[in-house]
């Protein structure tokens, strides 16, 4: 039996593997868009959990304005992304040192 | 659970009036975005002007059409309208406005000016309007996540420039682990109370446990994201530096009345049943901001720096006035907010004016001689700095006095010290800025251009610190009016 507790600590633990991804990757922005968009989804989990647990269909909707959020966040991010690749010639996060202080 | 008076059958054009702000705002949008793609090349200028006629329309609708007497829900409890929602927006239009106004001749003379930045803008300003009125956790997302979008975008509007992509990455990635957090708090807080509503969220009382606590500690994380308060503050320094002047212009001003809206409907309102839940969380991020602020400010060499971070301090002083708790607070940080937007409004605008030849105005050493280059503008930023200062009798002095008066009346007098202190550390900063223009001599000889409008609209912004300093019972009053005596 699949309770709610195990759907709660599953996306905890997505909601955990995305920030540390963020914090721990020092390589590449790109695998940080890819946690940001895991952290999303953790919400998500947690969102239809509590609605299938509390019969109240909010959750759900809720769920869809994420969704579509989502993917106007990611193609923001793409394009932002293609023009530092554009000036810098690298998406590597160690490279983003120039602004400091 | 639908409340019969809000019910689909009741729904009319008239019952639609108090979102008269966001409607004119969406279809202004739409107009302005087909105008620009269908103009061409010769008519592609009137852009700007059609942006400033579309703002100027949605603040007199907003005015005639959507003024409330009293609270008014509309969409099912998605929405709300009050005085003070309508005065935020209000003041929102008229600073994106002039931020427009003022932007136009820098972003020309840089050759950025295309109809997509003025589209931007309004895109933010709609983000703004919904968060004001938003009634509902999912309005909230919605509000925020609109704003924010249309600020990435805009801080890597310039696409030849290196940093200015750099601050918008940092931006971006920090604002949508902020987005995150708010939606991990939100559903955490939805699934402990099975509702979106913030009407009902008002009346659950907060004895739900750990869970509860945090809830709300994710949902702070995030407001202080978006607010700038330390330690979630990274992002700020970098994007005033990063972004063309005019777009850091932008992000120090309208949004702070979005931000302070957050705070009033999520935070004061939503879970304004047990406050003391938030209210240890925002006294840290106030003492910290406070601190780090000012201290941090000394040592920048570039002004948009300095500027980033006496905006933390000054976001410091803000939640300060939520730290009491009590309509007077709420009322301080109000004041305290629109004091911030019209005197940052007037010192980027001298700023993006007094702009390098070559199109950016960075190290403090450019404003050297200011006084003898161009003495009007040299006195408008003397003003403007000295007000920010807190020196009487401008208005600057008055929104620091009632926050401490606040502080006091409720007992935080460790905090009411600590507020006078970083004040006069914060004396500093802006003082050096004084003595640079009047005491040194400039290298830069070239005469600062005309812009006989610009200079008019930053002299009324400077006359208006001016005349509130003198006249402070207006400001106090209308801030009275807006939150509610009891």
């Amino acid at each position: 039996m699949i309770t709610l507790g195990h759907m709660l600590t599953l996306s905890a633990v997505l909601f955990a593997l995305s920030v540390a991804g963020i914090f721990i990757n020092r390589r590449n922005v790109l695998l940080l868009l890819m946690c940001i968009e895991l952290m999303l989804l953790a919400a998500n989990y947690n969102f239809i959990a509590f609605s299938r647990y509390l019969g109240n269909i909010d959750g759900q909707i809720f769920v869809f304005f994420i969704l579509t959020v989502a993917a106007a966040e990611s193609a923001i991010g793409l394009a932002i992304l293609v023009v530092l690749f554009r000036e810098r010639r690298s998406i590597n996060v160690e490279d983003l040192n120039t602004l400091r202080g | 659970m639908i409340n019969p008076a809000l019910n689909e059958s009741t729904l009319t054009l008239a019952s639609l009036a108090p979102a008269i702000t966001e409607i004119a705002l969406a279809t202004g949008i739409c107009a302005v975005l087909m105008f620009d793609v269908f103009a061409g090349r010769t008519w592609r200028y009137l852009t700007h002007g059609l942006t400033l006629v579309v703002l100027a329309i949605c603040a007199w609708l907003t005015l005639s059409v959507g003024a409330v007497a009293t609270r008014t829900v509309l969409f099912d409890g998605l929405y709300v309208a009050d005085k003070l929602g309508v005065f935020l927006k209000l003041a929102a239009l008229m600073a994106t406005a002039l931020c427009l106004f003022y932007s136009q001749h820098y972003l020309d003379r840089r050759r950025i000016h295309g109809g997509e930045y003025d589209i931007l803008a309004m895109t933010a300003l709609l983000g703004i309007s919904v968060l004001i009125s938003a009634n509902n956790l999912l309005t909230v997302y919605l509000g925020v996540e609109l704003l924010s979008l249309s600020l990435y975008a805009l801080v890597a509007f310039d696409r030849d420039s290196g940093i200015a992509a750099e601050a918008a990455i940092k931006y971006f990635v920090l604002g949508a682990i902020a987005s995150g957090a708010l939606l991990y708090g939100m559903s955490m807080l939805y699934g402990l109370t099975g509702t979106l509503s913030l009407d009902k969220l008002a009346l659950v009382s907060a004895s739900h446990g750990a869970g509860f606590v945090i809830a709300v500690a994710f949902i702070v994380v995030a407001v202080a994201f978006k607010f700038g308060a330390v330690p979630f503050h990274m992002w700020v320094p970098d994007v005033y530096h990063g972004a063309p002047s005019s777009v850091a212009l932008l992000i120090a001003t309208a949004p702070k009345l979005a931000s302070f809206a957050l705070v009033m409907r999520l935070l004061v309102y939503g879970l304004g049943a047990d406050p003391v839940l938030w209210v240890q969380m925002l006294t840290a991020l106030a003492v910290l901001s406070l601190l780090l602020g000012n201290i941090l400010a000394i040592a920048q060499t570039n002004i948009r720096r300095m500027l980033a971070y006496s905006a933390i301090a000054n976001v410091g002083f803000i939640l300060l006035g939520f730290v009491t708790a009590d309509t007077a607070g709420y009322r301080a940080a109000l004041s305290y907010t629109l004091v911030y937007v019209l005197t940052t409004l007037g010192s980027f605008g001298v700023l993006l004016l007094a702009a390098r030849s070559d199109g950016e105005a960075d190290e403090l050493d450019d404003f050297k001689g200011l006084g003898t280059r161009d003495p009007l503008l040299a006195l408008l930023m003397l003003g403007l700095m000295l007000s920010t200062a807190g020196v009487p009798p401008l208005v600057g002095f008055w929104a620091k006095l009632w926050i401490i008066q606040a502080l006091l009346h409720t007992h935080h007098l460790g905090l009411a010290i600590l507020a006078v202190l970083v004040s006069v550390i914060g004396a500093y900063y802006y003082l050096r800025v004084i003595w640079y223009m009047y005491f040194d001599a400039g290298r830069e000889q070239t005469p600062i251009p005309r812009q006989a409008g610009t200079r008019l609209a930053l002299g009324l912004n400077t006359l208006a610190v001016l005349a509130l300093g003198l006249l402070p019972n207006v400001l106090l009053s209308l801030c009275e009016r807006l939150i509610g005596a009891p």
